[in-house]
């Protein structure tokens, strides 16, 4: 009966599930969860990590084109929302998602002021939920380093 | 070993570490412009026992099955290693397109049997029927979760046999 392990252990799981109560994540992320095991136990966070790099590489790129207002390249910016949204919906990824549904009617419209709004939006998610999944993993870790066991988190 | 709270995860994983298989193993070519896509769909193929290639344009993907652009048939193919059982393709790539892939590939006389699933993040039913009509064996919706992967395997264990 190792209190400290099961005390770090219900901390995570009150952390995971109010992350998806708050919608940062949705049922992908249960899903992602599933497929890491003990041969594989950072895959979740290997997949996450480049996410967050190609949601940094694509705000830079899809900022660069949307920076002079009588040239704008919005076939690239609509290029950079369509990998954003469909990368964010494979982890589970709800509130980037959600922007990026706006960020491509802005675009398909070719509404400037709103592409940036939307671009703004999405840096801030993207930053946030980074922070968010990064206190999630050290939580995991200390778990594991006082020898417990990840928890199994069911999401209703 | 482990704690009973992580014995349902194993069990999803290990498939291929506990039990020997009396069949060859399905070699995957999965074809996804997307890197966090191109990892989720080799995981989830990995996880089910599949031998998995990925590539990261449809150009790349003929290359590979040795429809380049010269339309060469590289000898390799019959080299077991080689063969691909399966194709799974995303719709949406810049260039060719997962559509004119599998077209391409049911062209091909040494490829059109090999089947080829096509994803896509978009439900538009004329896309679907298209993609059908053309020789896609099935049609499967991004984001790619385990059970997707166990309803295609099933599939195509009842088509192989």
């Amino acid at each position: 009966m190792n209190t400290v392990v099961a005390k770090l252990q219900r901390q995570f799981q009150d952390y995971l599930v109010s992350l998806y109560q708050q919608g940062f994540l949705d049922n992908q992320f249960t899903e992602l969860r599933k497929l890491q095991d003990e041969g594989t136990p950072d895959f979740v966070a290997e997949v996450v990590s480049l996410f967050f790099d190609d949601c940094s590489k694509l705000i830079n790129s899809m900022s660069r084109s949307l920076e002079r207002p009588e040239n704008v390249d919005f076939k690239q910016v609509d290029s950079g929302v369509h990998q954003l949204k469909g990368s964010s919906s494979s982890v589970g990824a709800r509130r980037v998602k959600n922007v990026c549904i706006s960020f491509k009617e802005c675009c398909d419209v070719q509404n400037r002021e709103g592409c940036l709004r939307c671009l703004q939006q999405v840096d801030y998610e993207y930053k946030m939920l980074k922070t968010k999944l990064q206190d999630l993993f050290n939580l995991e870790q200390q778990i594991v380093q006082a020898g417990g066991a990840i928890p199994q988190v069911n999401i209703n | 070993m482990n704690s009973g709270s992580c014995s349902s995860l194993m069990e999803v994983g290990y498939d291929d570490h506990h039990h020997h298989h009396g069949h060859e193993e399905l070699h995957v070519l999965a074809v996804d412009d997307n890197l966090i896509d191109r990892k989720l769909v080799e995981k989830l193929l990995k996880i089910s026992s599949c031998k998995v290639t990925t590539a990261e344009n449809a150009i790349r993907a003929l290359e590979y099955l040795g429809l380049g652009d010269q339309d060469q048939h590289i000898d390799a193919l019959t080299n077991n290693d080689l063969k691909v059982n399966l194709i799974i393709t995303d719709y949406c790539m810049p260039g060719m397109t997962g559509f004119e892939l599998l077209k391409k590939v049911k062209e091909s006389s040494n490829l059109k049997e090999v089947p080829v699933v096509i994803m896509s993040s978009e439900n538009i039913p004329t896309r679907i029927n298209k993609c059908l009509a053309s020789g896609a064996q099935m049609f499967m919706q991004k984001p790619l979760k385990l059970s997707d992967v166990e309803k295609l395997k099933c599939h195509l264990m009842n088509c192989r046999s």
